[in-house]
């Protein structure tokens, strides 16, 4: 084998363009600038930290199945948590993104960290949505009815019918979880790939771009 | 080194200053610990709402003439899925703006006849008893002036409408086989009946609650519970939830516009505010790229507080 | 009202809710409360002193 064959794999050539881009003491940094010193800065992760407890708590309500909490009090214990986790998830993101914004941290090319956070958001929207179409409930069976004439003004309606239960439990349980984690995998990659955004110049402009 | 001029709300300065020691994982550690004691607390002290789901057999005991006036509602096409228009038939106009007519362009792709669905359909897969089969059999070979004649006798005298004696009765004889179809079905539905005969039309096993839903949406009851719940599309419900627990906070913008007009009194309203909804959430998501909205934070100067100890280090 | 039994909460959620009213403004009580919660955080995360910062100068 001679090196340049080796230098040609296409694995010798992901693995060094994932290593050039993101080293290790990128992905894990064990400092940050000294500007990174607010609580601000904790609400990105504590949004991580609620989608995994409504992830592990939606798993436990899978195992039974879906009508399980409604004759359970376990059940029905599981459920509450999984519906605090949802509301702490959603609470810590509008604070971290309130955050963001107020730091104007697309600067310096992230802007594509901003757009996958906002499109992260409007998942988790639909996230929350077919949870609670699928609540199997008198909440669910309102909603349901409700929302189907926005979605078919849309057109939508004609292929998400929020009425379909199985349809919007697949949705809920399978599509949108990955959706969500495979948005925040690549919002947070980004953010260790650029480094958090450092502060707006205050006195000169004459810095490089 | 760029020679372009900087832009201070799309390039970032280079940082040169010091770093600090920061423990990311740990960070991530205590972060899920914390939330996750913040959960099981608040799970403890409100639980959660879960109120009984109703059936067309709860509806149509609680309220049978309700029932049954939305069953001939159904039966003569009146009903507000008959006139739905698409995506589930034909029977009413479909929202849009201007050219823009998404939901007429994709079209019936739910179809529902609810003449059919939810009347018919069920009745005869009732066990046959004489009075039914005959009322049946004479709808079904009648011509559709002759059906309209009976509907409509009937509709004209169900204002007077009673639910006595375990039956529907509606003062007239002019309604050919209806009074016997309407009594029926209204039977059929307090046995528990119906329930199944919508949900199973397609087969043993099933995961779609369309045409129950649908039928329970375009009676009296299931609104009248909702509104007193405060979940009324008028009553900014969207975002509400049963009981007194907080609900779809973050569709407060999306519910907002169904309170105001023109949005509110539209007979597109519901195309007209996602249309309005998609362009908002356009510029949410392009916010970076859009001058003016991107120098918002840099005018509201709440970065400052953020980075004080930045700024004062600077002095 | 509700059907389950949960593990019978220490605050009982479970009746008609509490709605503010202003013109065509209507809010639950509750949806209100999570929102001020929201802000009171956000402002909080502002003010709040950060801890352990004393050593950053020097080490880079
Ligand atoms: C599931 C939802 C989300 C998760 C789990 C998440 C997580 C994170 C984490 C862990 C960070 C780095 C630490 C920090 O600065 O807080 C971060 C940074 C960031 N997030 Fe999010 N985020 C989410 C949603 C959003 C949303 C909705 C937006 C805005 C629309 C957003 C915009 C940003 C930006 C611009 C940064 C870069 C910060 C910088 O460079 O200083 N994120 N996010």
């Amino acid at each position: 084998m001679s090196t340049t064959e080796i230098e040609r794999q296409w694995t010798s050539r992901l693995r060094k363009s994932v290593v050039a881009k993101l080293p290790p003491d990128k992905m894990l940094p064990d400092t940050q600038p000294a500007y990174v010193a607010s609580w601000i800065y904790v609400f990105g992760v504590t949004t991580m930290a609620a989608l995994f407890v409504v992830i592990v708590t939606g798993c436990i309500l899978a195992i039974d199945g879906p009508v399980w909490w409604h004759s359970s009090s376990l059940g029905h214990f599981v459920n509450s948590m999984h519906l605090w986790a949802v509301e702490i998830f959603f609470f810590a993101m509008v604070v971290h993104l309130w955050g963001k914004f107020s730091m104007a941290a697309w600067r310096g090319g992230r802007s594509l960290t901003w757009v996958t956070g906002a499109v992260t958001f409007l998942a988790s929207i639909l996230a929350g949505f077919t949870g609670y179409v699928s609540q199997t409930n008198f909440d669910s069976q309102w909603i349901a009815t409700q929302a189907k004439d926005g979605i078919n003004s849309t057109g939508g309606g004609a292929f998400f019918n929020v009425l379909n239960l199985g349809q919007m439990l697949m949705w809920h349980i399978v599509l949108l979880p990955i959706a969500a984690v495979v948005l925040t995998g690549l919002h947070v990659v980004m953010v260790r790939i650029k480094g958090v955004v450092p502060p707006f110049e205050e006195k000169s402009s004459e810095v490089s771009a | 080194m760029s020679k372009k001029p900087f832009r201070p709300d799309v390039d970032a300065p280079e940082y040169k200053g010091p770093y600090a020691p920061y423990d990311i994982i740990k960070e991530g550690t205590i972060a899920v610990v914390v939330v996750a004691l913040l959960t099981v607390a608040l799970a403890i002290v409100f639980s959660s709402p879960d109120e009984k789901a109703i059936t067309i057999k709860t509806w149509s005991t609680a309220a049978p003439v309700d029932f049954a006036q939305t069953a001939l509602s159904e039966l003569n096409g009146s009903s507000g899925v008959a006139g739905y228009g698409a995506p589930y038939n034909n029977g009413g106009p479909s929202q849009g703006w201007g050219f823009l007519q998404p939901e007429h362009w994709l079209g019936v792709h739910i179809p529902i006849n609810t003449a059919t669905d939810f009347v018919l359909n069920p009745l005869e897969s009732q066990p046959a008893t004489p009075s039914l089969s005959a009322a049946l059999s004479q709808w079904n070979s009648a011509s559709s002036s002759a059906q309209t004649a009976w509907t409509t006798a009937y509709s004209n005298a169900s204002a007077k409408m009673t639910f006595s004696g375990g039956e529907v009765k509606v003062p007239t004889t002019k309604a050919g086989p209806v009074p016997v179809l309407i009594n029926a079905l209204t039977q059929m539905a307090r046995s528990g009946a119906l329930d199944q005969a919508l949900v199973t039309q397609k087969g043993f096993y099933t995961t779609n609650y369309t045409k129950p839903l649908l039928f329970l949406s375009d009676g009296a009851y299931l609104g009248n519970l909702a509104d007193a719940q405060h979940l009324g599309g008028d009553q900014w419900g969207m975002m509400n939830e049963t009981g007194q627990w907080p609900g779809q906070a973050w569709l407060w913008l999306y519910t907002f516009w169904y309170q105001i007009p023109p949005w509110s009194t539209s007979a597109s309203g519901d195309f007209l505010v996602w249309g309005t909804m998609m362009i908002l959430t356009a510029l949410f998501i392009l916010v970076p790229f859009i001058p003016g909205l991107r120098s918002i934070p840099r005018r509201l100067k709440i970065y400052r507080i953020i980075w004080r100890e930045h700024y004062a280090a600077q002095e | 009202m509700s059907q389950g039994w949960g593990l019978g909460a220490l605050v009982n959620l479970d009746h008609y809710g509490h709605y503010l009213n202003w013109h065509f403004i209507s809010i639950s009580v509750s949806n209100l409360t999570v929102m001020v919660l929201m802000v009171v955080t956000f402002v909080v995360a502002l003010f709040a002193p950060f801890p352990g910062r004393r050593n950053r100068r020097g080490s880079k």
